[in-house]
């Protein structure tokens, strides 16, 4: 079975002249065997159909084997595997491993960059990297100073590399890359810092440059065209990345591009979200701030934006709009639509017409969101599309040097970058989710090249009346927009989940442990407590008929800096304080790789 | 770019360095200047009533702390997983080494550490308020204030108002 699937890949690959990253990465996607990029498909879904562990028997999970990676740091994203080979990716210095599965993970080659570690203090929130991607016979590292490194699969050897960004004004990347047609396309970290971000696409096969998309800014550099790119069905208008800006302030904008890509290969779009407009003090930068906090649909060839909608105009609580754009085919009344749902940090659930950029739902999924009461969606309105923003909640009109507090979610959003996945079996998105709450202080700040440009305080604390903890796992219906069940965690759920055919759900915790629960029901079917914290991604994939689950455990990022201490309610007076878990009373530092199966 | 610690903060903090002879003392309130407290050794100091009142420097070093060292060094200077527990070090450090390392930045990077603390010496927001940032951690160190945001704050002085603006070339 497995022959005959690698067979016909390479065959595939073999009939077209043009290396076609889409064709290397559909095939591989394709066969459940093997996991080619972080996100599993081009579609986001995260779903594997593999069977062979499944809900009867995940219970007698056991280890396989295991990988120390070496390095202390945060470790975020999952391995790839292709054929016989993983391949594992390190937080900074950002190390590729080569392992060798016919021979318990032994490895064939390692590539270890030379970085300046001055990058190290300017990636916001610890030195995490969210993986690597394969097509087209090569493996693309976006390192942590924002070279891109494309490495021969089977060497190591490095086959091209280009620079994408300047650390010294700020610029780093974290996120992993998106191969489609004859280009890789990226991002870039820098929100924090004041950089004007954007996207960009070089060739495949030789790493040169073929054009760079800015998230604000004129529309030679946004590329948009005024009358063809919509949001919410209507032409954006001359200058939009401008003209929703005061002064020059657009150039020091943020909007950083670091999440997840998608892409549909028959609409020929790809999808991703932009990040919060820089500084976090709302007060020294009226207007909408376009296009910050967007969903956009973008043409891969080009770059030209087809459509876009921005969910949180003019941010005033770091809502960064990059998490991921996961692409199903689903029924609405009677007729199949392509659709686009989106977990965004502001707490609402959308989900879109992923072709024309009709706003379908938008409902919170997670009780406690109150920033805003409800998404408008009559389109006759004048706030259509808007968050209806409550007052009482609005950093904005709170106004600077002014405590705001009690707003849900906390900055770190109902969900950060840890991505969710869909089973078409149950038609149900499963999403790691933080159920935190802030208080937001805004005040004035300067602007210095390269140094951080941030502007506000802020607390976090559990969210209040619940049930303490500061996560839930939950199964999500898009259609309807609703919480199908939900499972309270102590910590926030920085994991991305895994969903398969076996109807078993994965997903890791901050303490270590990896969790099986049950797809239709949420009913906890497996645990097993790994040597650190879990911010990574869980895969699966199958190795001589055998299938196999691995997760890399390694605490940090934003959550290991956030919770380590635990987190204290600043309202609830002093009798509260040390009342919260810390997180650094179960868990510490360390890179590990570890690799399930069921009994021989 | 206008702002002009160096005057005030930094080479003041040098200058205070050559009188020499640290006093054993690194806490108590020798004397206020405008709002400001000092040691004996004219080292900054909080000032905390029985009331729970915080002087206005600590108080801006808890609003500016959770601004450029709390993504690092976790909430009120507790620590994290990335960066050490600035509570600890600023009673454990000398106010002119600590004053260093915001400054000047430091590295430990070799085969088991990749740690990096950045230099913020040319970020006036954080080097307007170093003095306020160093205050509210030394007081957070001496359990002198609990966490999360101090209840009551004395006003901010018309002193520290104008060299504020001075500091930041408004
Ligand atoms: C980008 C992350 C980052 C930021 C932001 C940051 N630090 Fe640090 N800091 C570090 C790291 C990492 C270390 C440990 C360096 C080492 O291992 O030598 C450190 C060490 C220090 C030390 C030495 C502590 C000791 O006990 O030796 C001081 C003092 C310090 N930081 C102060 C600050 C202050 C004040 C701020 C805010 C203005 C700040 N840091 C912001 C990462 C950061």
């Amino acid at each position: 079975m497995r022959k005959i699937l690698l067979g016909a890949a390479a065959a595939l690959l073999a009939s077209t002249g043009m290396s076609m990253a889409n064709d290397s990465v559909m095939s591989g996607t394709k066969n459940p065997n093997g996991w080619v990029i972080q996100t599993g498909d081009y579609a986001n879904t995260r779903h594997s159909t593999l069977s062979q562990i499944n809900r009867d028997n995940v219970g007698d999970l056991q280890v396989a084997w295991s990988f120390s990676t070496g390095v202390l740091r945060g470790h975020e994203g999952s391995p790839l595997v292709v054929g016989d080979t993983m391949y594992v990716h390190t937080p900074f210095p950002n190390i590729v491993y080569a392992l060798d599965l016919n021979n318990y993970g032994a490895i064939k080659w390692k590539y270890e960059p030379k970085q300046d570690p001055d990058v190290i203090p300017v990636m916001c929130c610890d030195t995490v990297n969210r993986g690597l991607a394969f097509a087209n016979g090569m493996v693309f590292l976006h390192q942590a100073d924002t070279t891109v490194v494309a490495l021969d699969a089977k060497s190591g050897q490095v086959r091209w590399s280009v620079v994408n960004g300047d650390p010294s004004k700020g610029e780093t990347n974290t996120a992993t890359v998106l191969p489609v047609k004859d280009k890789v396309i990226v991002g870039i970290s820098g929100g924090e810092f004041g950089v004007q971000s954007h996207v960009t696409a070089y060739n495949i096969e030789t790493g040169e440059r073929v054009w760079r998309a800015y998230s604000m800014g004129p529309d030679d550099q946004i590329l948009m065209d005024p009358k063809k790119t919509t949001h919410l069905g209507k032409p954006v208008g001359k200058d939009s990345g401008l003209n929703t800006w005061e002064g020059d302030q657009w150039k020091i904008g943020g909007g950083a591009t670091w999440g997840w890509y998608s892409y549909d290969p028959d609409a020929d779009l790809f999808y991703y979200g932009t990040g919060n407009p820089s500084t976090w003090n709302p007060a020294q930068r009226p207007g909408d701030n376009r296009w910050s906090m967007t969903i956009m649909a973008r043409d891969p060839d080009d770059g030209m934006a087809k459509w876009v909608y921005q969910m949180t105009p003019h941010d005033e609580w770091d809502y960064d709009g990059i998490n991921e754009m996961i692409l199903t085919d689903q029924e609405i009344d009677g007729k199949m639509r392509k659709l686009l749902t989106h977990f965004d940090r502001n707490g609402f659930g959308y989900t879109l017409d992923r072709i024309t950029g009709e706003l379908l739902v938008a409902e919170k999924y997670d009780p406690a969101v109150n920033w805003a009461t409800h998404v408008e969606m009559d389109k006759s309105s004048d706030q259509y599309g808007r968050p209806q923003v409550v007052s009482k909640y609005s950093t904005e009109q709170n106004g600077e040097d002014v405590n705001t507090t009690g707003v849900c979610p906390a900055a770190l959003g109902t969900k950060d970058q840890q991505p969710a996945a869909y089973s078409p079996r149950t038609e149900l998105f499963y999403v790691p989710t933080n159920h935190v709450c802030m208080d937001y202080e805004p005040f004035r700040v300067s602007y210095t090249a390269g140094q951080p440009y941030v502007g506000a305080t802020l607390s976090m604390y559990p969210a209040p009346n619940s049930h303490g903890g500061m996560g839930n796992f939950i199964a999500w219906d898009g259609k309807k927009g609703e919480i199908v069940w939900s499972i309270p965690e102590q910590f926030s759920v920085w994991s991305g989940a895994l969903s398969t055919d076996g109807d078993v759900v994965f997903y890791g915790t901050l303490e270590g442990f990896l969790k099986a629960v049950d797809a239709k029901t949420g009913e906890e079917l497996y645990k097993f407590k790994t040597p650190s914290g879990i911010i990574g991604n869980v895969m699966t994939y199958a190795h001589d008929g055998k299938q196999y689950v691995a997760v890399l455990s390694g605490v940090g990022g934003w959550a290991g800096i956030g919770l380590a201490a635990g987190l204290t309610n600043p309202n609830d007076g002093l009798g509260a304080v040390g009342g919260y878990a810390a997180l650094s009373n179960y868990t510490a530092l360390g890179g590990q790789l570890t690799v399930f199966k069921l009994p021989d | 770019m206008s702002f002009s610690f160096f005057r005030f903060g930094v080479a003041a903090a040098f200058l205070l360095a050559t009188l020499g002879a640290a006093h054993a003392d690194n806490i108590t309130v020798a004397y206020e200047d405008g709002g400001k407290y000092f040691t004996e050794d004219d080292i900054p100091t909080f000032q905390i009533d029985e009331d729970g009142t915080v002087d206005w420097p600590t108080y801006s070093g808890f609003r500016r702390y959770h601004s450029e060292c709390h993504v690092c060094h976790g909430p009120e200077g507790e620590g994290s997983s990335y960066a050490p527990a600035l509570k600890k070090s600023a009673i454990e450090m000398d106010y002119y080494a600590f004053v260093d390392v915001v400054v000047n930045g430091r590295k430990k990077v070799d085969a088991s550490h990749n740690s990096v603390m950045p230099a913020f010496g040319d970020n006036p927001n954080v080097m307007c308020y170093l003095n306020d940032i160093y205050v509210y951690l030394k007081a957070r160190g001496m359990d002198a204030v609990a966490r999360g945001r101090p209840r009551k704050k004395e006003p901010k002085s018309d002193q520290i108002r104008e060299e504020e603006n001075a500091c930041l070339g408004f």
